[in-house]
């Protein structure tokens, strides 16, 4: 399949997203510029971490207005599979793709360090190789990662089952001390309604090869292959 | 109008930091006194910082070539070969003075600036290390919490792992920190770029960032001792934008794909001037016409003396073939940098600046880059530090009450702290990440692995500047061992007090001696450096602080070995022999309060034993982890195993035959000594590997349970010491 990696001036996790999806995966890659108005045919589009524009003023505030958003929102109208990771995810909060904000860790600190995501959906695209309540370790790298959203919003996403990963123990557990920025209920990453535009903060790039720590970023990958290998046979 | 040197403003020669012997040389080369501009030029690539007046003649003491060796000193990194058609580019710099005075900012523009050094040598930079020194917590807590976020803020935005490095703290570094960070890039042999200003037409383009009058005279505030007035030189300490650097970066790496490029050099210290002159210093005959009034300002008003003198950072200088300048505008455009051709390279060995049609400055390239009169400063031995009567030094009462008190210390604590709050990971290569010896990082494609580290210990160098500068070589040589590397070669970064001092100077002459030897018995060269000098404020000089950056190689990281025990029921063995190292310990600091006696005794022939049989035996695949046993002693380095593991270890007790001290066996800092842990079934090829190098070695206990214990003489739980070691940094 075919897997988008927008570049915005700023993004770093492109090339290690590319590495996964093209040379781990051997699946087919197409950089997307931020200047491009044309998804070129992508079946997934993945917004990779880093600082797009700097991060000045707001962390994605002014990525949300690249030229390549427009399309994407577009495809995700469609019901076209969106990803943003860590940067992506702010990208995605600011474009009103996903509800929310990220605002700066709890310690005021930056944070790179591995963490434990409990799965809560395996129903999505995006997890469907996971099973609920499974443990993945996969690590974190940011300084404004605290998900934060207003209680309406919340109750939504939590009565809608919208919370795709709460970060945990090694045991699952969701506890503050496994919380390592801030965000509310523990979320470190989300869907929206339809099931098809998925944020998080964790790095599933940085954990798909046994010399990089661990290989768990590879289900959420492998998960995207069998959804479209799945589409296809349907 | 100036007619004579004698009459010269000597305020103004002290504005531009040149003596008045410096200006006489001036007026006989140019057989006129200078204009304002030029002598503006001159002051900045004259300063200590630019031109290593005081160290250049010693420097070329160090060994620089070798057979993996690309490029030695004299470029913008050094380079070395290590297989499969790579090779890795690498320097280190400091930025100590600007960190002083504006901690984020000063840290923040060294790491941005030591990053364009690798990236002008056409190589993608894959790795950061920073080599800190403060004075102790928690009066420090500004300028350590300032230069850690500073790294990091810079370090994280622009994408580039930060993944060691090294941090201590004493009373010599409380008003002059030490920030030195370190680029490892990484690049196809063939196409290894050198900043040399080729052929006459070809054009000067410059791009990134708009120049403004920010950081001018900064190479000048290096080189000279901070004092109360300096907090006033806050104008000269540039502010940094690794958004900008991040897209720069991104340009040169496409450039690079393309020929019409001829060189790359990037603007740091002395800005433009040092860059051009550099470019075309380095090719015989070489000069440079330049346009000040063609160069993008961020301001209105400057003058070319502002321009010329400008440390605006994120800058870079290309040599492009003339005619090929679209080409090349196109690649900038693409991301939105500003870029314009300012000047051109000549064959009339001058630097020529003109605003428009009024030439402004005029000077021989030569006179630029080599013409400052080396200093010979005189030399004196201080007087001998304290020295250390062991025979009146109380024994050690409770083991493990010391191991925690030295666990806590901050020189030896956890660095996750700080670690963490550097993205090490970025870039998918980080084999081996911080907390341990060396890191490590794959090449991707291939099977071969980079390590790389820093060392120093100063409170040695403050003791013995000779022996410390060897034991810090030695030290950076063990940790690269300890992944199961093999050195390659160093980068080094010296950072001492103020040579106008006979003491000093004397110091600088015994680190070069200490590190050139070092260097030349373990077939190490030195690629590249960096000297900072009048590291010095009201009270006091900073110890010799000649930090080692090192990279090794390995070529095949899945043999690579980490510090932490990794498997219940492995052996674990001391690899050589501990003696009566306590003079300079950190034992003898923390638990005696002392810092006195000699540094410990270096044998650099059994140095290359040692890691000789660590490497062969970790080649072999014998040993499952390897951890260098220095700072703290065999104690310290024991628990770091276990922590680092999370697995304890249980033993014997250690019963050191006399003369061996007790203290010594414990917590004596012998060198040419490391942990290595490995299956039981491999103890005796590892033992006939022992034999074969004349190395000694014993077993030290069983790696296994959650706690560290010899047998009637300690026993912590793994959680005490981590709650004493984690926390170290905390206060």
């Amino acid at each position: 399949m075919k897997f988008g990696v927008v570049v915005f001036p700023g993004t770093w996790s492109d090339r290690d997203c590319g590495w996964v999806i093209d040379q781990v995966l051997g699946e087919q890659l197409q950089y997307l510029w931020h200047k491009d108005a044309d998804l070129k045919g992508c079946d997934c589009v993945i917004l990779p971490g880093g600082f797009a524009y700097g991060d000045y003023l707001r962390t994605g505030a002014i990525a949300r207005f690249a030229p390549v958003m427009d399309k994407v929102a577009e495809f995700a109208a469609r019901g076209g599979l969106v990803w943003g990771i860590c940067n992506g995810f702010q990208i995605l909060c600011e474009a009103g793709l996903l509800p929310g904000a990220l605002i700066r860790n709890a310690s005021l600190e930056f944070r790179c360090e591995w963490t434990h995501l409990v799965v809560e959906r395996d129903d999505l695209p995006f997890t469907a190789s996971c099973d609920a309540g499974e443990v993945l370790g996969i690590p974190i790298s940011h300084g404004e990662g605290s998900y934060f959203a207003d209680p309406a919003t919340l109750s939504r996403l939590e009565q809608n089952g919208q919370v795709v990963f709460r970060y945990c123990d090694v045991e699952g557990r969701v506890r503050p001390r496994s919380n390592p920025n801030g965000s509310v209920h523990n979320i470190a990453g989300i869907v929206n309604a339809r099931g098809n535009v998925l944020g998080m903060m964790p790095h599933p790039e940085r954990c798909a090869e046994p010399e990089l720590g661990g290989t768990d970023g590879l289900k959420l990958f492998r998960s995207v292959l069998h959804h479209a290998a799945r589409a296809l046979a349907i | 109008m100036r007619t004579h040197p004698s009459q010269v403003d000597e305020r103004r020669l002290r504005e531009v930091a040149l003596t008045a012997d410096e200006y006489r040389v001036i007026v006989e080369a140019l057989e006129r006194p200078p204009n304002d501009v030029e002598l503006g030029m001159l002051g900045v690539l004259w300063s200590e910082h630019c031109s290593y007046k005081t160290s250049k003649a010693l420097l070329r003491r160090l060994p620089s070539t070798g057979r993996h060796v690309l490029q030695g000193p004299g470029e913008n990194a050094g380079a070395v070969e290590i297989g499969e058609g790579w090779a890795v580019v690498f320097k280190i710099e400091s930025h100590n003075h600007p960190s002083a005075i504006e901690p984020y900012q000063g840290a923040a523009t060294g790491v941005g600036g030591i990053l364009r050094d690798v990236i002008a040598m056409g190589a993608r930079p894959i790795a950061l290390l920073d080599s800190l020194r403060f004075g102790p917590l928690p009066e420090s807590k500004h300028h350590f919490d300032g230069v850690v976020a500073g790294v990091g803020g810079y370090g994280n935005c622009i994408g580039v792992p930060t993944v060691g490095g090294e941090v201590y703290f004493d009373d010599c570094y409380a008003d002059n920190p030490l920030v030195n960070a370190m680029c490892v890039g990484l690049v196809r042999s063939d196409q290894l770029m050198r900043a040399r200003a080729e052929g006459k037409g070809n054009l000067l383009l410059l791009v990134g960032a708009d120049t403004g009058r920010d950081g001018i005279h900064g190479a000048s505030f290096a080189s000279v001792e901070l004092d109360e007035k300096s907090a006033e030189r806050r104008p000269a300490v540039q502010v940094g934008n690794p958004f900008l650097e991040k897209c720069l970066l991104e340009a040169c790496m496409d450039l690079t794909r393309s020929d019409a490029v001829v060189a790359i050099q990037d603007l740091g210290a002395a800005g433009l001037t040092s860059s051009v002159a550099e470019c075309a210093g380095r090719v015989e005959g070489a000069g440079a016409r330049i346009d000040v009034a063609k160069v993008p300002r961020r301001e209105r008003g400057m003058t070319p003396y502002d321009v010329m003198l400008s440390e605006s950072q994120e800058r870079m200088l290309i040599v492009v073939r003339r005619g090929r300048e679209q080409d090349v505008t196109r690649i900038f455009d693409a991301w939105d940098l500003t870029s314009a051709v300012i000047g051109e390279v000549t064959d009339d060995g001058h630097v020529t600046v003109v605003d428009g049609h009024q030439e402004v400055a005029r000077l021989p390239v030569q006179l630029l880059t080599d013409g400052v009169p080396l200093r010979r400063l005189a030399s004196t031995p201080p007087p001998q530090p304290r020295a250390l009567d062991l025979d009146r030094l109380r024994p050690p009462a409770d083991l493990g009450a010391s191991l925690l008190r030295l666990l806590a210390s901050p020189n030896l604590c956890s660095r996750r702290p700080i670690f963490r709050r550097y993205d090490h990971m970025v870039g998918d290569s980080t084999v081996v990440p911080p907390g341990g010896d060396a890191a490590m990082l794959r090449v991707k494609g291939t099977r071969i692995g980079i390590a790389v580290t820093t060392s120093c210990n100063s409170r040695y160098c403050h003791l013995d500047p000779n022996l410390g500068a060897q034991l810090a070589v030695a030290e950076a040589a063990r940790n690269i061992v300890a992944t199961g590397a093999e050195p390659l070669a160093v980068t080094d970064c010296l950072n001492l007090a103020n040579p106008d001092r006979p003491e000093v100077y004397w110091e600088l002459e015994e680190t070069i001696a200490g590190l050139a030897q070092a260097c030349r018995t373990l077939e190490i060269p030195i690629v590249s450096g960096n000297v900072s000098l009048y590291n010095e404020s009201a009270r006091g000089g900073i110890h010799p602080t000649p930090v080692v950056g090192m990279v090794g190689r390995i070529a095949d990281y899945g043999r690579r070995l980490h510090a932490g025990l990794a498997h219940e029921g492995d052996f674990v063995l001391l690899i050589g022999s501990s003696q009566n190292d306590l003079g300079g310990s950190e034992y003898l600091k923390v638990e005696h309060g002392l810092v006195a006696g000699r540094p410990p005794a270096l044998d650099l022939m059994r140095e290359r034993a040692v890691t000789r049989l660590v490497l062969a035996a970790a080649a072999a695949g014998h040993i499952r982890t390897a951890h260098d046993c220095s700072d703290g002693g065999l104690l310290v380095a024991l628990a770091e195993c276990c922590l680092l593991g999370g697995i304890g270890m249980r033993g014997p007790a250690l019963n050191p035959e006399p003369p061996l001290r007790v203290d010594a066996a414990f917590f004596g800092e012998t060198p040419g000594r490391f942990i290595v842990s490995l299956p039981s079934r491999a103890m005796p090829e590892v033992q006939s590997l022992a034999r074969r190098h004349h190395v000694e070695i014993s077993l030290l206990g069983l790696a296994g349970g959650d706690a560290l214990e010899l047998e009637g003489q300690v026993k912590l739980s793994l959680a005490d010491m981590r709650q004493a070691w984690e926390g170290g940094l905390e206060r």
